[in-house]
C-alpha cells in the first residue's frame, strides 16, 4: 500500500485502514486525473506576457505561476478555459494522441 | 436549577449548556422560539458562539457542516418541511460523519397545512445514518441534548443526532426542567476535538470522488459505529445517571415485567399510556408501556426481551408509512421475528389529533378482541 511521510496510507486496502469518511491525505500525488484529456494546452513562449490570467482561471488548478507558466499535464483535464481567457492568444490546443 | 421552560427552551439550553461554538438555523413554526431564544442567547454573551442566519433551512445545515467541518461543535434545529428542504445534506451529515446536533420539532407535512404533532418529518430521514432520538418531556429534552453531543462525538460513533419532541405538546407546553451548573456539564462533556478536520497546517480532502472500491468500506463503517452506539449510549446514560441522577434507556420500560398486554409508542404519546397503563391495572388487566427513545440504532435485541413474554402487543404510530403502516410497528415486528407473540399495529393522532387515555385503553379492548385486524385506526371519522 502506498504510504505519506509519516506512514499512513493513501491508497487504502479495507475499512481497516480506512478513516471513517472520505478525507484523503496525499492522495492527489498517487491518483493522476489526465487520463480523459482528449487536448492537449500548449503555452507559447514568445506570445506570453506572463500575465497569469491562464493561472487564475485554470480550475484544477494545473497551471503553476512560473514566468511563463508551466502547465502540468498529469493533471490538466483539457478544458480548454486557458486557452479561451488568454488575451495574448498564447496558449494554443493540439488535439491528444494523434 | 430549576426553571420552568417550554421544550423549545429546554432544547436551546441544552445546546447553551454543550456550549455550541455556532448555530445556524432558519425559523419554522413551531421550531421558531428555539431559533429566537438562542438568538437572544448569544446576543447577550451567554454563550459564545457565531449565530449565523441563513435564508433557508438547506443553507442552515451546510452552515453547519461548513463549520464541524473546521472543528466547531453546532447546532439547528427545524421542523416538518424544514427538515425535508435539508434532505440532500441530513445524508451529507451523516456521510461525513460530522456529529451534528439537531432538534426536530415534530410536525406533519402538508398540505393540508398543519403544524401539529405527526412524526413523519423525522421518520422520513431514516436511512440517511443519522442517530434518532424520541422525547417525552421537556426534561428529557433538556438532558437528551446535552448526552447526544457526548454520544455523536465519541470517536467509535462520529454519527449526528436528531433529537425529536411533539410540536405544542411539549414545544410550547412549560415543564419543570432541572438545568445542570456549567461545571459539571463541562465535566461530563468536554470540548469538541476531532481527529479529522480542515486545517492548513494539515489539508486533506473531504468528500473527494469515492469509487465501488471504497464507498461500499465507507457504509460498512457507518453501520459499524451504529452497531458501536448501541454499547456506548447505554454506556453515557449510565455515566449520566451517576452525574445527575437522572436515567435513560435506549428504551424505558413501564409495568413491563408481567404485562399481558403491552403497548410500544415513542414521543408524548408514552406519557399518556402509561397512565392508561394505571388505569388498566387498578382494572385488573396486566397492561404495561414500553417507550422507545432510540430509533436508530434501532434497540432490536432489547426491545424483543422486553416483549416476548407478553400475551399481545399493539404498537402505537404517530405516522403512517403510506400503503403499508406505521414505522415503528414494522421496526417492532422485525425485532420480534421468530417468537409468536401476535403483534397489531395502532394508528393515532396523526396531525395532532389527540390521543386521550381512553382511545389507549380502546387499543388493549381490540386487540383483547377475537380476531383483530393487523392495522387499526383509532378514531377515524368515517
Ligand atoms: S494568460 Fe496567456 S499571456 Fe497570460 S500568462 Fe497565461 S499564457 Fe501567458
Ligand atoms: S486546459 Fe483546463 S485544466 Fe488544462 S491547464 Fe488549461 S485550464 Fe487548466
Amino acid at each position: 500500500m502506498t504510504k505519506k511521510d509519516d506512514q499512513k496510507p493513501i491508497v487504502f486496502e479495507g475499512a481497516s485502514d480506512m478513516p471513517p469518511m472520505s478525507a484523503s491525505q496525499g492522495s492527489m500525488s498517487v491518483n493522476k486525473t489526465a487520463s480523459w484529456r482528449s487536448i492537449r494546452p500548449i503555452i507559447h513562449e514568445e506570445k506570453c506576457k506572463s500575465c497569469m490570467i491562464c493561472w487564475k482561471f485554470c480550475p484544477e488548478p494545473a497551471i503553476f505561476p512560473t514566468s511563463p507558466p508551466t502547465i502540468n499535464y498529469d493533471y490538466c483535464k483539457g478544458c480548454g478555459i486557458c486557452i479561451e481567457e488568454c488575451p495574448f492568444d498564447a496558449i494554443t490546443s493540439e488535439k491528444e494522441g494523434k | 436549577m430549576k426553571r420552568v421552560l417550554t421544550g423549545n427552551y429546554a432544547a436551546a439550553y441544552g445546546a447553551t449548556a454543550a456550549k455550541v461554538n455556532v448555530v445556524a438555523a432558519y425559523p419554522i413554526t413551531p421550531q421558531t422560539t428555539i431559533v429566537e431564544i438562542l438568538s437572544e442567547i448569544v446576543a447577550n454573551g451567554e454563550l459564545n458562539a457565531e449565530f449565523i442566519k441563513v435564508e433557508s433551512e438547506h443553507s442552515a445545515l451546510a452552515a453547519c457542516i461548513g463549520a464541524q467541518s473546521a472543528g466547531a461543535r453546532t447546532y439547528t434545529a427545524t421542523s416538518s418541511q424544514g427538515l425535508a428542504l435539508m434532505h440532500e445534506l441530513i445524508h451529507w451529515t451523516a456521510r461525513a460523519r460530522l456529529p451534528i446536533v439537531m432538534t426536530n420539532v415534530n410536525r406533519a407535512l402538508g398540505p393540508g397545512w398543519s403544524i401539529w404533532a405527526d412524526a413523519t418529518d423525522s421518520v422520513s430521514q431514516r436511512d440517511t445514518g443519522w442517530m434518532q432520538v424520541y422525547c417525552e418531556n421537556n426534561q428529557e429534552v433538556y438532558d437528551t441534548t446535552l448526552m447526544a453531543y457526548k454520544i455523536s462525538e465519541h470517536a467509535d460513533i462520529l454519527l449526528p443526532t436528531l433529537v425529536n419532541l411533539d410540536a405544542f405538546f411539549l414545544s410550547h407546553t412549560s415543564q419543570v426542567v432541572d438545568m445542570i451548573d456549567q461545571d459539571r456539564v463541562d465535566a461530563f462533556l468536554p470540548t469538541y476535538a476531532p481527529e479529522y478536520k480542515l486545517d492548513i497546517d494539515n489539508p486533506r480532502s473531504f468528500g473527494s470522488l469515492t469509487s465501488p472500491d471504497h464507498y461500499y468500506e465507507f457504509s460498512y463503517k457507518m453501520h459499524k459505529a451504529h452497531e458501536a452506539a448501541k454499547q456506548i449510549i447505554p454506556e453515557v446514560h449510565a455515566q449520566f445517571a451517576k452525574e445527575f441522577g437522572r436515567e435513560y434507556g435506549m428504551t424505558e420500560s413501564y409495568r413491563c415485567d408481567d404485562a399481558e398486554y403491552l403497548l410500544v409508542t415513542y414521543g408524548t404519546i408514552a406519557g399518556t399510556t402509561m397512565d392508561a397503563v394505571d388505569r388498566m391495572r387498578d382494572k385488573g388487566i396486566k397492561a404495561g408501556a414500553l417507550k422507545i427513545r432510540y430509533f436508530r440504532p434501532f434497540p432490536s435485541e432489547e426491545v424483543r426481551s422486553i416483549l416476548k413474554n407478553a400475551i399481545k402487543v399493539g404498537v402505537i404510530d404517530r405516522m403512517i408509512s403510506f400503503g403499508h403502516e406505521g414505522a415503528f410497528f414494522t421496526e417492532t415486528k422485525a425485532a420480534m421475528y421468530g417468537e409468536t407473540v401476535p403483534l397489531y399495529g395502532f394508528i393515532a393522532g396523526l396531525g395532532g389529533r389527540d390521543v386521550s387515555i381512553k382511545d389507549i385503553e380502546s387499543m388493549v379492548d381490540k386487540m383483547q378482541a377475537e380476531d383483530p385486524s393487523n392495522l387499526i385506526w383509532i378514531g377515524v371519522k368515517e
